[in-house]
Formats: structure tokens, C-alpha cells, sequence
């Protein structure tokens, strides 16, 4: 039987695949990467694209990674895949826009000024009714 | 008959509530096991990458990463995470007062507070309260995605890297028990001083292209897979929280019913006697 390594793909939001394989290739950063059994340490940030794995048998498995890194050690193969799409540019473009946001949420008060001041009117109107309720049944009508 | 007519609907109208109440209770409780699993889900990713900064932090003690070092604190931030829907008890209350209290103790050393929100609830309490929000996400439903905490994150790290913030926290709810939620403050950054652990590497990895790019990468990565993870914690809290509130209704509706039953069964007595009797004198007169 062929050597195998234990592989593990988690993402921050789930594990997406663990179990033995025989060798996985990978999209690095320098370029594509195979790893076996056996490999030397390693840490590398991945590109966006598929992994293929080889499982033991001989059946191949792809997945797919908006990048994330790969870490290689001696018993055990770690890919911590980004489920999103990453990019300088795309976080920047999305840190904008928690800031603005933030901005809106705070000049935006147009709305919440005008249900609570509903909300007073109403409570306004309930007590008058209350009293008048009260009246009425004190000078039974 | 016309007060026991009166008490007969009101009964029928707090049936409805409680109808409505443990409907939700038993929404409430089918989603807390899902967000647990989603907890449970996202755990190992933030303790992979954990190892892996500790790795490279001891393999490369020469490069000391600004997220690791602490530095004078002249301003900090907050990542206040709420929920963004009410009817949850006093989760976010308490949560709040959690995050007042611990910022009490900066702004009495006159340390200035950036904040960073997400969730509705935070945004419209901070709104009333006041407090420089610099960032803002909310509306992440049942099932948040990361990318949908990178904005709010970067934003966040961003000034801790330009040193207009000093240091980081994220103040959120711990999912004890599905009865218990505890407010806690946690120090994102800089990362509080790792626990020496007694196994000591003697070999290091190969890095692809270098050590520090690579790190850089991972410190963000691991910052936000701790808000994600923070986030999902708070979605089981808020469900949790939300069933026990809700079975605390269903159980009030029940009392209230109970007791204009009785009220109603009393009225209803009242009434026949009163017709009997008025008969028995109607009968004696004739």
C-alpha cells in the first residue's frame, strides 16, 4: 500500500475535507506544488484554484480555494482556505464601505427621531384614553 | 353577562400571544443548535492558525510583528457585536453594559474609544448614547459569511497598523449554556502574550516566498476568523437567549389565562345566581 499523509482543509467557516491522501497539488503563490508523504516543513500562500488530491486508491478529489495557505509538516497537511475572494483592492473597497455605514448610520437619525416621536404621541393617546376611562366609570356612565 | 363576555375574548386574545410566543421558543430553539454547529464548525481553522503564528513566532524570533508587540495606548477600539433583531431578553443589555464598564476604565485615563458595530441593536443603542463609530456592519442573518466581516475587520486593523488605535478589543456574548450568556471583553490586539508552551521546535519551514508576508497574511486572517468566530457565538447566545425569554412568555400567558379563567368562571356564577334568585323572587311576589 502506498504512503499516505493525513490532510486536513478547514475554512473559517466549516471543515471542508479530512482523511489520508496520497498527494495533493496545489496552486502556490511560486507556482504549482505537489506534496507527498514525507515532504519537508513547509508554509505557503495559495493562489486561487483548485487543489487536487489523490486518495488513497488512487482516486483523485478536487477542491476548490479562493486562496488561502498551505502548511506542511511532518505527519500532517494543513490548507486554511479563504471562502472569499480576496484581493488588496476588494478589502479596501469593502472597509469603505463599513465606513460608510458607519457615517449613514449616524446622520441617518430622520427615521428613528420620527418613530419616537410616534411613539410618544401614541403613549400620549393611550393614557388620555385610560383617564377618560376612568372618569367615566367613576361617574358611572 | 356582558363583563364575561368581555374577559372571554381578552383570554382568547393572550391564547393567541402564547400561541405566537412558543412558536417562537421552538424557532428559536431548532436555530441555537444550528448556530452551535456552526460554532463548533469554525473552531478548527482558528486553532490551526494559531499553531501555525506560533511556529513561525518561534522559529523567527528576530521578527517581531506589530500585532504581537504591545506599545503606550493613546487611543483603543471596539468591536461591539449585537444582534440585530430585540425579543432576545437582556442580551444586548447586559452586553452593552459590559462594553461601558470596561470603557469607563480607558476614558477615566482620558483615552479616547473608536468604535466598530455590528449588528443593528449596537447601532441604534450607540446612536442614542454617542461614541465615535467608525465602521459598521449589520444584517448578517442566521448564517454569516466572513466576507461579510472584512470590511468592519480591515477597517479596524487598518488603524491599529497606522497607530491611531493602540490596542483592540471585541466585546461579545459567551455561549456558556443554553440558559447562561456572559458578557466578555476580549483583547484582539495587540495578541495578549502567548502562553510559553514547554515543546520547543527545533526545525522550521520552509516559507514560500518569506517568513513575513506570510505572517502578515495570517495575523489578519486569524483577527477575523476571531470576529467570525465571536459572531457565530453570539448567534447561539441570541437564540438561546431568545428561547428562554420566549418560554418565560408562553409560561406568563399561561398564568394570566389561568387566572381570568377564573375570573370569568366567577362572573359566570354570579350571573346565574343572580337569574335564579331574581326568579325565585319573582316567583315568591306572584
Amino acid at each position: 500500500m502506498a504512503m499516505t499523509v493525513h490532510l486536513d482543509i478547514v475554512s473559517a467557516e466549516e471543515s471542508i475535507f479530512s482523511g489520508k491522501v496520497e498527494r495533493l497539488i496545489a496552486n502556490g503563490d511560486l507556482g504549482e506544488l505537489g506534496v507527498e508523504p514525507g515532504h519537508a516543513p513547509l508554509l505557503t500562500s495559495l493562489n486561487p484554484g483548485p487543489i487536487k488530491v489523490t486518495l488513497p486508491g488512487g482516486e483523485e478529489e478536487f477542491f476548490f480555494v479562493s486562496g488561502g495557505m498551505l502548511e506542511v509538516q511532518p505527519h500532517v497537511v494543513t490548507v486554511l482556505a479563504d471562502t472569499a475572494v480576496r484581493a488588496e483592492d476588494v478589502d479596501e473597497a469593502k472597509a469603505l464601505e463599513a465606513e460608510k455605514m458607519a457615517r449613514e448610520a449616524l446622520q441617518d437619525q430622520s427615521s428613528e427621531i420620527e418613530y419616537s416621536k410616534a411613539a410618544a404621541e401614541l403613549a400620549e393617546a393611550v393614557a388620555q384614553l385610560r383617564t377618560l376611562r376612568a372618569i367615566r366609570k367613576k361617574t358611572g356612565k | 353577562m356582558s363583563g364575561a363576555k368581555e374577559i372571554r375574548t381578552k383570554i382568547g386574545s393572550i391564547k393567541n400571544t402564547q400561541k405566537i410566543t412558543s412558536a417562537m421558543e421552538m424557532v428559536a430553539a431548532s436555530k441555537m443548535r444550528k448556530a452551535q454547529d456552526r460554532m463548533a464548525a469554525s473552531r478548527p481553522y482558528a486553532e490551526k492558525i494559531r499553531n501555525v503564528i506560533k511556529h513561525i513566532a518561534q522559529g523567527t524570533p528576530e521578527y517581531r510583528h506589530a500585532y504581537i508587540s504591545e506599545r503606550d495606548v493613546k487611543r483603543v477600539g471596539y468591536i461591539v457585536i449585537s444582534t440585530d433583531r430585540g425579543l432576545c431578553g437582556g442580551l444586548n443589555i447586559n452586553l452593552f453594559k459590559a462594553a461601558l464598564n470596561d470603557m469607563k476604565t480607558w476614558s477615566e485615563q482620558d483615552i479616547e474609544i473608536d468604535l466598530c458595530l455590528i449588528g443593528n441593536k449596537a447601532t441604534s443603542f450607540f446612536r442614542k448614547f454617542g461614541g465615535s463609530v467608525v465602521a459598521k456592519t449589520s444584517n448578517l442573518g442566521d448564517t454569516p459569511e466572513i466576507e461579510d466581516l472584512i470590511g468592519s475587520v480591515k477597517v479596524m486593523l487598518k488603524a491599529y497598523d497606522e497607530k491611531r488605535i493602540d490596542r483592540l478589543f471585541v466585546v461579545t456574548n459567551e455561549f456558556v449554556n443554553s440558559m447562561t450568556q456572559s458578557p466578555v471583553v476580549e483583547q484582539l490586539l495587540p495578541l495578549p502574550a502567548g502562553q510559553d508552551d514547554e515543546l520547543k521546535h527545533h526545525w522550521d519551514y520552509l516559507y514560500e516566498p518569506e517568513a513575513k508576508p506570510l505572517l502578515d497574511k495570517l495575523m489578519v486572517r486569524f483577527i477575523e476568523s476571531q470576529v467570525y468566530q465571536a459572531v457565530v457565538e453570539n448567534i447561539a447566545c441570541e437564540q438561546a437567549a431568545r428561547m428562554v425569554a420566549m418560554k418565560a412568555a408562553s409560561d406568563n400567558a399561561g398564568d394570566l389565562i389561568d387566572d381570568l379563567e377564573l375570573v370569568y368562571n366567577k362572573a359566570r356564577q354570579a350571573a346565574i345566581t343572580q337569574e335564579l334568585s331574581e326568579i325565585c323572587a319573582g316567583a315568591a311576589a306572584v
